[in-house]
């Protein structure tokens, strides 16, 4: 009897302590996997807003990610404003209005085209669409074209910090955090 | 210890430290089969020759390949294909093989699901078929990443953004599982990992697991008959072969799965020398660009029923659609009330259920492959709800079953 506690004390001393290291080697598993500090702090991208034209679509890359700028025209600005929901999605720098957003369809991740004439994007994979702000128009998205953090410093915006406009954007829902 | 004596021959030696003619016995010379079988009982072999073929041209595909964003595409197309001798063997062999193993799973499958061959004692051969089939689906996703090519990149994409589960917005693990924001060096060494060595060593152990669960149960027969396999044995050890219902696995059966083996690798071999762009996508020949998606993104064909599963439907829904179309087969064993293990076409509803579900999931094959765009779209979201309709009805259809 002695005898067999003092196994079975042994035998779970050794449980306990095998648990303990398989817990901490899958903590350790789960770290590795983890995307790597440079990664994580490679940076931020700061974009000069008075070099981009009216309706037309620029680029740019942020983390790997493409980023939309579209910078709107007065008749679009107006179309905008008559619907609370889209002219909240826009950045207003100096006195121009300008749709930032990640490139990244919001359904599986694919880059949607813009159509200039028909003021529209179209996600080729699952025919999602959206308007000119990024407002998701057609499903299967389940909503607009995230928003990247942004700052406005003058006539620059920095993408990947937070200012107080892109703030305002996560709390009345205009965005995720992307 | 035990006794040992001094050998007289090689086999002998052997014999007396491995066991060898025991292991012989076990394994070929008295491990029987039924003789009341067809061709589609060959599928298992001709699947571990072609896992065998993946593995010897992946070795040697292993050896000049690079898992380096900056190289891997030029390993692949340029320094596997124009340079190494015969590198571009071992590719289309292994892209063929890719490709026709899963066409020989869906076979050996169906032929399961016909024979009901996955009942009565049998579910673990089911159970670890289906893992099987889960792992072999890791293995060809992680290997399409490889090329890090236009389909490979978006591909990747895709498929883990999945994770984030929808509405659930789980960016954090999908960045987790890519190691980045978006797939790039972390993501791309790391599925060769996986492809390389741990999904293959997976799939090893799960090949022993599914042998393994043959043994008690023994393989099915085309009338799903119970055979006394120990008097049958014995029948046929006594020298009556001629009425006893079962022959030996070695040599007797192999010499007849061989031959279907032999047909099968003439119809492989044609598809490697004269018809391998089939399974090497146009797209995937342009290398990664994160900034520029291909116009139509599609999987390759053995994925494209689950995928269209997904495709009709809203983010979250489509997801929950897609997720039960992924594990629906496990419960196979369990959705069928009928305790009778004969074929489909003496099972009244079930019959029609089977070609049903056939029929449904090559529509769901073709229409993964179009455009979602008009009627192609409205086909497809019919064929996808006759799926979950399908498996909803077969517990109600098999309860029913008259027993025969």
């Amino acid at each position: 009897m002695k005898n067999s506690s003092r196994r079975g004390f042994m035998g779970k001393a050794f449980g306990a302590i095998t648990g303990v290291g398989a817990v901490a080697s899958l903590y350790a598993m789960k770290r590795s996997w983890d995307p790597l500090p440079s990664v994580k702090a490679a940076g931020f991208t700061t974009l000069d807003m008075s070099t981009y034209k009216e309706n037309e679509l620029v680029t740019e890359k942020w983390r790997g990610k493409p980023i939309f700028i579209l910078k709107q025209t007065t008749e679009m600005v107006k179309k905008a404003k008559s619907n609370p929901r889209d002219i909240e999605r826009l950045v207003k720098v100096g006195d121009d209005y300008f749709m930032v957003c990640l490139g990244l369809c919001t359904h599986l991740g694919c880059i949607p085209g813009y159509h200039p004439e028909k003021k529209n994007f179209l996600c080729a994979c699952h025919g999602g669409m959206y308007d000119f702000t990024g407002d998701v128009t057609k499903a299967p998205p389940p909503r607009g074209l995230d928003i990247p953090p942004f700052k406005i410093d003058g006539n620059k915006l920095v993408l990947g910090e937070e200012g107080s406009e892109y703030k305002k954007m996560l709390e009345n829902g205009t965005t995720l955090r992307a | 210890m035990a006794h040992f004596t001094k050998a007289t021959s090689l086999h002998d030696w052997l014999n007396q430290r491995l066991g060898i003619d025991t292991v012989r016995r076990v394994m070929a010379t008295e491990y029987w089969i039924p003789k009341n079988i067809n061709f589609l009982w060959a599928m298992g072999m001709i699947l571990a020759i072609t896992f065998g073929l993946l593995l010897v041209s992946g070795i040697f595909l292993l050896m000049y390949y690079q898992p380096n964003v900056a190289t891997a595409f030029d390993s692949v197309n340029y320094t596997i294909m124009q340079e190494v001798g015969y590198g571009w063997l071992w590719r289309h062999i292994h892209g063929v093989a890719a490709s026709v193993v899963f066409l020989i799973i869906y076979i050996h499958m169906f032929t399961g699901i016909y024979y009901g061959s996955y009942k009565k004692g049998r579910e673990m051969i089911w159970i670890s078929g289906m893992l099987l089939f889960v792992a072999f689906s890791a293995e060809a996703f992680s290997g399409y990443m490889l090329p890090w090519g236009q389909m490979s990149y978006w591909a990747g994409m895709v498929i883990t953004n999945l994770f984030s589960g929808g509405s659930l917005h789980a960016n954090g693990l999908v960045e987790w599982i890519r190691g980045d924001y978006v797939p790039a060096q972390a993501f791309l060494s790391r599925f060769f990992m996986l492809h390389v060595l741990l999904i293959p060593l997976a799939i090893l152990g799960l090949i022993g697991l599914h042998f393994g669960a043959l043994r008690i149960p023994h393989v099915n027969n085309q009338d799903g008959e119970e055979i006394d396999f120990e008097a049958e044995a014995a029948k046929y050890k006594a020298g009556d072969k001629a009425n006893s219902k079962v022959i030996a696995f070695a040599n007797d059966f192999m010499s007849k799965d061989m031959m279907v083996v032999g047909i099968y690798l003439i119809f492989f071999f044609y598809l490697v020398f004269y018809h391998y762009d089939f399974a090497m996508d146009p797209v995937n020949f342009d290398p990664a660009n994160g900034l520029k998606t291909p116009a139509h993104i599609y999987p390759e064909w053995y994925f494209l029923w689950s995928y269209e599963i997904l495709r009709p439907f809203s983010t979250d829904v489509g997801l929950i659609a897609f997720a039960f179309a992924q594990v629906i087969f496990f419960a196979l064993p369990f959705l069928d009330r009928s305790p009778n293990t004969v074929p489909a076409s003496r099972r009244g509803l079930f019959k029609f259920w089977f070609w049903a579900m056939l029929i449904d999931m090559i529509i769901l094959t073709a229409m993964g492959k179009v455009p979602p765009q008009g009627l192609f779209s409205t086909i497809g979201f019919y064929a996808a709800l006759t799926f979950i309709g399908l498996w909803i009805l077969l517990p109600f259809i098999t309860k029913f079953e008259k027993k025969v």
